[in-house]
């Protein structure tokens, strides 16, 4: 501070210092600041480039990493977790965050599984019994978020330890085989051949459940809806917006999503076992953030989500495939987390 | 003006001589042992802005509150155009065409500007994608909302789509007073419109006040700025100790006098 400057004071012609500076910005955007804009308006621009990025890298290291096989191996391991992930991104849209995510996808697929073998019931019968325990799952959170109005870390961490018990007990610990079930719980399995670019139903059943989530939040009432209650939920109920009943749909249709994402796994698996996927939580988290969802709520989709998660399992078969020790790959996506939330912090300063 | 949803008619003869558009009588409210209104009476006509003044804990957020349904008053009534009505809802008011900017604007500030002058009013597209895949009509709403924009002359937003939050905080009241304009059947109640707002953007601000004045609108506005409140108001009602102290105009009563009515170092005869 050289010199005392007013608001009113016409724009400094000559003199180059801080108060031409402040005009400039008023009028005229930086690079920089076009690129904070065209992140601000898309969001899943910057996962888009990571894992252009990520595949440029990994197949200099490895050209077997661009083949079809690897490819359609990479989407077999990733369809699981993209799947959580899409439940995982609604909830955090609302400015939430689910850790129960994997325990009711196990509570889930350990009900389907056992009511086909236990009680003989029809495979059809037993996926709606398993999708449907995941619904409650996902309705218990909501109860307690919007009706109990506890914080949504809390209730998540709580019913992450209840629905792992609840899973543990259930089975006794038992895994189910594949075998033993209804033929329909492991449908998601059937390989479909592509040539060389074999595909799994699994992976379709992914892809569907990614559109009509996509569709809903970008061309619905209720996407528009979960966004504003995300953004400031007390603005969208003086707005007019029931916040109570869209958090509590969107606890319900994570639930949904959970459940299908378990009938996934038992297909990728081959079994059922309670003790599956216990990485689920923070790998979906993951997905979510490196596709640019913000954890403050209200920003980001499900292409983001989509894309982040193909980033991480990228890092873990490319890396594979490079022959570099696993642990790299915890540190790559570490790194790749920070990154993530320091964009998403820089973006949401955008101002005209 | 462009209508966005099925306005009835305004009536051509009403004029602050005719029946009030919103009046209230006699209303009560208490907080436990406080008083915040204590039998107010307010009537607001077509075509006029109504300021609300008075001191803080004078009962003006109160009596907003009564009027937009925010509370439910113990006692008194509320009429629109004659008509007894009765608001337990923020929505219920809405309903019956009273819209009000809050001091907080509730706009979604990462959603455009098209997405926040329809949210919670969302239009779907016709045919069955509308009815059964339940799409929204983007276009028309985007339409529509450029529409309402210019016809409120705003010519400082040009892009429905951008962000909110990329506007100027001038620019976002603009928006948060379009909506309002645009679906207020009847009644708009402005609370503290000017308050966080720079000089040029003020008045910026009150020229939109005016214009929904211009339309025909019954305008509340509430305001601590005495120059706002004289510039734009016809009338004044004066809010004091949870009753009103008056009703004034900015011609019979001068700043200061408004003022001194408003803490009690005058008090109006009658």
């Amino acid at each position: 501070m050289t010199q005392p400057r007013t608001e009113a004071a016409p724009a400094a012609t000559t003199e180059p210092d801080t108060g031409s500076a402040t005009k400039e910005f008023a009028r005229r955007q930086t690079p920089a600041q076009r690129i904070q804009h065209l992140l601000h308006a898309h969001p899943a621009i910057s996962p888009a480039l990571i894992l252009v990025l990520t595949f440029a890298m990994f197949t200099l290291l490895n050209e077997r990493f661009a083949s079809p096989t690897t490819i359609s191996l990479l989407l077999q391991q990733t369809a699981v977790i993209a799947c959580l992930a899409v439940g995982q991104t609604l909830i955090i849209l609302t400015a939430g965050i689910d850790l129960s995510v994997g325990a009711i996808a196990i509570v889930s697929m350990m009900v389907m599984a056992k009511v086909s073998i236990d009680h003989g019931a029809p495979g059809p019968l037993a996926l709606l019994i398993g999708v449907a325990t995941a619904v409650a799952a996902g309705g218990l959170n909501g109860f307690l978020v919007t009706k109990v109005k506890l914080p949504p870390f809390i209730v998540t961490l709580g019913s992450l330890s209840i629905f792992t018990a609840i899973a543990l007990l259930y089975t006794g610990g038992q895994s189910v085989q594949q075998v033993d079930m209804a033929p329909l719980l492991s449908w998601t399995g059937e390989v479909i051949p592509l040539g060389a670019f074999p595909i799994t139903t699994g992976i379709l059943l992914v892809g569907v459940v990614y559109l009509v989530v996509g569709f809903a939040l970008g061309q619905t009432a209720w996407g528009r809806h979960v966004y504003a209650v995300g953004d400031d939920a007390e603005a969208a109920r003086l707005a007019g917006i029931s916040v109570t009943r869209v958090l509590f749909s969107v606890y319900l249709a994570a639930g949904v999503i959970y459940g299908l994402a378990a009938w996934v796994l038992i297909g990728r698996a081959g079994a059922a076992s309670p003790n599956g996927i216990v990485e689920a939580n923070l790998e979906s988290i993951t997905a979510v953030v490196i596709g640019g969802t913000s954890l403050f709520g209200g920003r980001g989709g499900v292409v983001g989500t989509l894309l982040g998660a193909v980033i991480v399992q990228s890092f873990a078969v490319g890396l594979f495939l490079a022959g570099v020790d696993d642990q790299w790959r915890l540190f790559a996506v570490g790194v790749l987390v920070i990154l993530a939330v320091s964009v998403d912090q820089w973006i949401r300063r955008v101002r005209a | 003006m462009t209508t966005i949803d099925n306005r009835p008619d305004l009536p051509s003869d009403a004029g602050p001589e005719g029946q009030p558009v919103l009046s209230a009588r006699g209303l009560v409210k208490t907080f436990g042992r406080v008083v915040g209104l204590d039998g107010v009476d307010l009537d607001l006509h077509r075509g006029e802005v109504l300021a609300v003044i008075g001191d803080n804990g004078a009962g003006k957020s109160t009596l907003i509150k009564a009027l937009t349904g925010a509370f439910v008053p113990d006692a008194g009534e509320i009429t629109m155009d004659g008509d007894r009505v009765h608001f337990k809802r923020p929505q219920d008011a809405r309903a019956a065409g009273i819209e009000t900017v809050y001091q907080t604007l509730a706009v979604a500030p990462a959603l455009d500007i098209a997405s926040n002058l329809y949210l919670a009013r969302e239009e779907r597209k016709k045919g069955p994608l509308g009815s059964v895949f339940r799409m929204l009509d983007k276009k028309g709403m985007r339409e529509r909302a450029e529409q309402a924009i210019s016809d409120l002359g705003i010519s400082t937003i040009q892009n429905m789509g951008v962000a909110v939050e990329s506007l100027s905080g001038g620019q976002r009241q603009a928006v948060a007073v379009a909506r309002a304009a645009a679906f207020g059947g009847r009644v708009v109640v402005l609370d503290e419109p000017t308050a966080a707002l720079g000089v040029k953007e003020s008045g910026q601000v009150l020229d939109l006040v005016k214009r929904l004045r211009d339309k025909g609108l019954g305008v509340i506005l509430i305001s601590h700025n005495m120059p706002h409140v004289w510039e734009v108001a016809d009338r004044i009602h004066v809010q004091r100790l949870g009753r009103c102290a008056g009703v004034i105009t900015p011609d019979s009563h001068t700043m200061s006098e408004g003022v001194a009515i408003m803490t009690g170092a005058t008090q109006l005869s009658g």
